[in-house]
């Protein structure tokens, strides 16, 4: 097949794994694009969704906000952001970012409202602070749902970030970038093939994070 | 702004039909994307099994970046609208299909007895009672991939101008002229934002025995 071809050819080049444009660079560099962009949209996402979810209140405004984030696009906003603040990575993290807060925003929000009210009643008969019924119930019942939410984010994130290629960052997206507007077609499957991997092994790690932060018990009820 | 409706001759639409354009290439693939998940969703109702492998697949598939995916279907489909909507409509099912399976499985079990007990073949009741007491779900699983889709489309203008809108961003690169990258990205928004508002409203035609003002409580599910 044409596909396989193309991929076989890209990885077994030696040049492709040497050097500023090597396969090593470009991956740290769109893994640390990716872990960026994530460590800031869930700095904004988790602690207002998990506020708003335990207080029950903002439903309709977050749901407002969510739908606008989605509404911008992604690359509309990149490549504006850069027409008119030039070059930077600034301007590749704000639309990662406004691509990332609304499904974490929205999950963790919907995560903590499903959580069983029975148990919140009784921590809070308990003599639980209200911190401590957020942190210590609501919390690890919510959390399969809130890492659901992480989760999506972050495949977004990794499949989207090849977008900083196009203004001129580093990151797998180079190579599609580069390698269209050189006819090199070796080049952008491969590319291709490394971020589409790179995706899949999020989704592994975030079935590893949750293997060990979700409490048995929740696992087996869920 | 100066120039802002002035689209460069070399996209060969007016703003207008940009417009349409995108609407066409966002919103066929959010179509066959529901075509493609009602059956898919029925058979995971109806076989249990069958439905984590299907989340898992749509999943993956999702995660398989569009760029990619262009790239990997130029191939075959060459550098058309056919190559941007593929994609998008695979992206479709991993919001559709579970908003579709949650919606039909949450209707409950004593209004399935009723309407058996009335006579409902399987088909008739699928049709008069299953479906219509999902659409809120699968209405807010629709407004997600709607959304998305037309901020999705934008990116095919990096396989040669097929982006609708997005291949304003284009040219406002090649052309220096930012005010044409201002107008794609309000006109999506815009776009979007309308899109899915019709939703809404088509939701509370459908449905009127609903409360106006329930929020959904859905859309979690649905990403």
């Amino acid at each position: 097949m044409n596909g396989l071809h193309y991929i076989n050819a890209f990885f077994s080049d030696n040049a492709h794994w040497q050097g500023y444009d090597g396969i090593p660079t470009r991956v740290a560099e769109h893994i640390q694009y990716t872990l960026e962009a994530l460590a800031l949209a869930a700095a904004i996402g988790l602690p207002v969704g998990l506020v708003t979810g335990h207080t029950g209140r903002g439903g309709n405004a977050l749901s407002l906000i969510a739908t606008a984030g989605r509404a911008l696009p992604t690359f509309g906003l990149l490549v504006l952001m850069t027409l008119l603040f030039g070059f930077g990575l600034v301007n590749v993290m704000t639309p990662l970012v406004v691509l990332a807060v609304p499904p974490i925003l929205v999950t963790t929000y919907e995560a903590m409202r499903s959580v069983d009210p029975s148990p919140v009643d009784a921590a809070r008969g308990m003599g639980m602070s209200e911190a401590g019924v957020l942190f210590q119930v609501e919390l690890p019942a919510a959390l399969p749902l809130i890492l659901g939410g992480l989760r999506s984010a972050a495949i977004q994130i990794v499949s989207t970030a090849t977008i900083a290629a196009y203004v001129s960052l580093g990151g797998l997206g180079r190579y599609i970038v580069d390698g269209l507007y050189q006819r090199n077609y070796e080049k952008v499957v491969g590319g291709a093939t490394l971020v589409a991997v790179l995706a899949l092994v999020t989704l592994a790690v975030f079935w590893a994070a949750s293997r060990l932060t979700v409490s048995r018990g929740v696992r087996a009820s869920g | 702004m100066n120039g802002f409706f002035d689209i460069p001759s070399d996209l060969q639409h007016s703003w207008l039909g940009l417009i349409g354009l995108h609407l066409r290439e966002a919103l066929l693939p959010v179509l066959a994307g529901l075509l493609i998940a009602l059956p898919l969703a029925q058979l995971c109702v109806r076989f249990r099994w069958l439905y984590p492998p299907v989340l898992w697949v749509t999943t993956v598939l999702y995660a398989i970046p569009s760029l990619a995916l262009f790239v990997f279907l130029i191939d075959y489909t060459g550098q058309t609208e056919l190559t941007v909507m593929i994609p998008l409509t695979v992206y479709t099912l991993v919001v559709l299909v579970p908003a579709i399976v949650d919606g039909v499985r949450s209707v409950p079990q004593e209004t399935l007895a009723a309407a058996t007990a009335m006579g409902f073949g399987p088909v008739r009741r699928y049709a008069q009672v299953q479906l219509p007491i999902a659409v809120p779900a699968i209405i807010a699983g629709l407004r997600v991939a709607t959304v998305s889709s037309i901020s999705l489309v934008s990116v095919g203008t990096l396989i040669g101008n097929q982006g609708a809108l997005g291949n304003l961003l284009n040219d406002a690169n090649i052309y220096n002229r930012p005010e044409l990258a201002v107008n794609a990205v309000i006109t999506m928004a815009v776009l979007a934002i309308l899109a899915d508002a019709a939703l809404v409203v088509v939701r509370l035609l459908l449905t009127p025995w609903m409360p106006s003002g329930k929020r959904d409580r859905k859309e979690a599910a649905a990403l």
